[in-house]
């Protein structure tokens, strides 16, 4: 057995020990899983399956019914574009569409080499800014469609020297 | 009891009965798309909503509990014309394929948009790109036309207890799929093929292979035989008109020889040879403690696959006789190909089953090979056959009574009751007793072990030995006796049970999932009389006395566990994933 598989099944145990004769302890679990891996992995809910004692299509079923969980991996850097009223008056379906096309992803996606997701977002309380593009931390306001792969290009570089 | 009206005629029903089934007793037929007799109610496809006397909205029949006093009414032009939006909203995200659809003139929907004479398309259709899955190479998901009822889920769910299937995302995204969109072959799913039974369209059907089967017909190098199952004798007629459960045995005789078959023998045959095996196999365990008891049988491949996935730790108690049509299938290929001088590479073996899960069966395993081929070529359901019969012009009704190619063809009443759940236990203890006493029950029947109760029991004393047998049917009833001899072993009690009967479908075969549609308890009780009237009048009703058994035990296997049997009629199990991927 694989450390990381060990690890993951001490993790599931001590949250099943921990969750075990509360009511609703499935989605409880499920937070922490997703908090821990950032989305819930299928090995993951494989063994929570196992050690709880649920079918493996019940815990899917939740995980599908709520949009806060995760089945994928996130990307490594998060594009959250604001979609909000200013910034779509001020052109963001455009800098969508420009990130999507740059990309090749779409909505809610993550690229193939994990390097990006990209979220839309309603508002990040910089309208004055707007259109905001948010990379992790990193606010880009007033941003033109010439400037997308230039700002999506830094984490490209940074990738290749990491 | 609850009296109310509805429609202004009174009704009196327990306390509890919807208003969907309090109508029924009233002459009343609401219209459902989603609640099934076998299922609870899932308020799932609103087209039972009915008016009830001083509440403003209307309310789901399915869901609602009939009340004291209740005036209800369930048809006004009102309640009709929402009943006929939900049905054209339905059809916004339904494919009009119904020509080339496996449930064409057999489909619940279909029916009531024929009933309601929609003509038109109210709604822009909507039909997202989905993918077939046809994986388990048994039965066939088609999601588009899927219309989420959920009765496949509630069945493989909760009838069942397999969870293969579940309902995936929410509201426009909804979807029937195992979990993560995996295939169905690399989930759970067992093939007995309950939820292509309990669909209301043609969004799970079995996988149709009539074409393979008139292929080998016409192939003149082939020397095709068949067989068919307990249950299906019972139930065919369903699809012509006859009454439900009227056995036409002797018909099917015929019929089989017209469609091409060079012969035709019975799986009820090879029943009986399953008894002498399996029979011979418990009384071994019994008196000589040779493995492990309970016995648990293992003719149900639905069972096998589940037993494999979920249970393995009862891989040491289950028979390992093989199934009866397997066992016809070898025989055809050996003892009958050696009797005929027919080289078995040129002999086609179709069964005819009420199950899907049997199509899997035929290649489970390298035992399913034993006779240096593929023991049974082709597994067709019945819903199969009766589309062979109507597109082969043959006037079923009218066909003269036949009889089976004998040596592979001839059945006691212990083997046609294989296809009700408890027949297999009452026939192996038929012959235990005799094989134990020297001579026959006195009254065979073991109307304890009859019936549709999920798990019964019953304790049979033989020469002043006790046997305690068990039968279970419908795999959510199975835990409970499983649970009862872990606990034996786990505390070293004596054990509950020596001999137990699993059956993956409820009511047995005759409830099987490559049954005719529109199943019910009702329905499952009338067939099953239908064997076991077989049974009643059967001159020989014990497998130890059918003469074409002994024969083929002189002239070619030896006795039962012997040598050329272990190889021929025996298979091994193995624990699976319940997940592959």
């Amino acid at each position: 057995m694989t450390e990381e598989k060990k690890n993951m099944q001490q993790e599931i145990a001590s949250l099943v020990e921990k969750w075990k004769d509360k009511e609703g302890n499935l989605i409880m679990i499920l937070h922490e899983l997703q908090n821990y891996f950032g989305y819930v992995p299928r090995a993951a809910a494989l063994e929570l399956s196992r050690a709880l004692q649920t079918p493996l299509a019940r815990i899917y079923e939740v995980i599908t019914f709520y949009n806060f969980f995760k089945l994928e991996p996130p990307g490594k850097h998060i594009i959250s574009l604001c979609l909000g009223t200013a910034c779509y008056l001020k052109g963001a379906p455009v800098l969508l569409n420009e990130i999507k096309t740059l990309l090749n992803i779409e909505e809610g996606q993550t690229t193939k080499d994990g390097l990006f997701q990209l979220d839309v977002v309603r508002c990040l309380g910089c309208c004055g800014l707007a259109p905001v593009i948010k990379i992790d931390e990193k606010v880009y306001g007033k941003v033109q469609k010439n400037q997308v792969m230039g700002i999506l290009s830094e984490y490209s570089e940074h990738q290749k020297e990491g | 009891m609850i009296k109310a009206k509805i429609n202004n005629i009174p009704v009196e029903v327990e306390k509890g009965v919807s208003i969907l089934d309090a109508a029924k007793k009233a002459q009343i037929k609401i219209p459902t798309l989603c609640k099934h007799p076998d299922l609870p109610a899932g308020a799932g496809c609103g087209l039972c909503i009915v008016r009830i006397k001083g509440t403003p909205k209307m309310l789901r029949a399915c869901s609602t509990p009939l009340e004291d006093g209740m005036e209800i009414t369930t048809h006004d032009p009102e309640i009709v014309a929402v009943r006929r939006t939900v049905l054209e909203l339905i059809l916004s995200n339904h494919p009009n394929d119904c020509l080339q659809c496996g449930r064409n003139n057999n489909c619940e929907l279909q029916t009531l948009v024929a009933d309601f004479g929609i003509r038109e398309e109210s709604f822009q259709k909507f039909l997202p790109e989905t993918e077939k899955d046809d994986s388990t190479r048994t039965i066939v998901l088609d999601p588009q036309k899927c219309i989420r009822c959920g009765r496949c889920v509630k069945v493989c769910q909760e009838m069942q207890n397999v969870w293969a299937l579940s309902f995936l995302e929410r509201g426009f995204c909804t979807r029937i799929s195992p979990a993560g969109d995996i295939k169905l072959a690399d989930s759970p799913c067992i093939r007995c093929g309950q939820c292509s039974n309990h669909c209301p369209t043609g969004a799970i059907v079995e996988l149709d292979e009539t074409a393979k089967v008139w292929e080998l017909l016409q192939d003149q190098s082939k020397y095709c035989v068949v067989q068919i199952a307990p249950a299906v004798r019972v139930a065919i007629g369903e699809a012509f008109g006859y009454p439900i459960g009227t056995n036409l045995t002797r018909k099917l005789y015929a019929l089989l020889r017209r469609l091409g078959f060079k012969a035709v023998f019975d799986t009820n045959f090879g029943a009986d040879v399953t008894i002498m095996e399996e029979g011979s196999e418990f009384l071994q365990r019994f008196l000589h403690g040779t493995g492990p008891l309970p016995l648990i049988t293992s003719c149900c491949p639905g069972w096998v696959d589940f037993m494999e996935k979920f249970h393995p730790d009862m891989i040491d108690h289950f028979s390992s006789c093989k199934s009866p049509h397997e066992i016809v299938g070898v025989l055809s290929k050996t003892y009958y190909a050696q009797k005929k001088n027919i080289d078995p590479k040129n002999i086609a073996v179709v069964s005819i089953m009420p199950c899907t899960a049997k199509k899997n069966e035929i290649i489970r395993c390298e035992e399913m090979y034993a006779s240096g081929c593929q023991d049974v070529d082709v597994a067709l359901t019945t819903r199969e056959l009766a589309r062979m019969i109507k597109q082969a012009g043959i006037d079923f009704v009218n066909l003269p009574d036949e009889d089976p190619d004998h040596m592979l063809g001839d059945y006691t009443g212990a083997g046609v009751i294989f296809g009700a759940t408890g027949g297999v236990m009452e026939a192996a203890l038929r012959t235990a007793y005799f094989l134990l006493n020297g001579k026959n029950m006195d009254k065979v029947e073991l109307n304890q072990i009859r019936g549709l109760e999920g798990v019964k029991v019953a304790e049979i004393a033989i020469n002043g030995k006790k046997i305690r047998v068990a039968v279970a049917h419908g795999l959510n009833h199975v835990e409970y006796v499983l649970n009862k001899v872990r606990e034996a072993e786990k505390n070293n009690e004596e054990i509950p049970y020596h001999f137990i009967e699993v059956m993956a479908c409820l009511g047995g075969c005759v409830g099987g999932g490559g049954q005719p549609y529109g199943v019910t308890d009702e329905l499952r009780i009338k067939r099953a009389s239908g064997i076991y009237q077989d049974d009643h009048d059967a001159k020989l009703r014990c497998s130890h006395e059918n003469p074409f058994v002994q024969q083929l035990y002189k002239e070619f296997l030896g006795k039962p566990l012997g040598e050329k049997s272990e190889h021929l009629l025996h298979t091994h199990y193995q624990s699976r994933p319940v997940y592959v991927k």
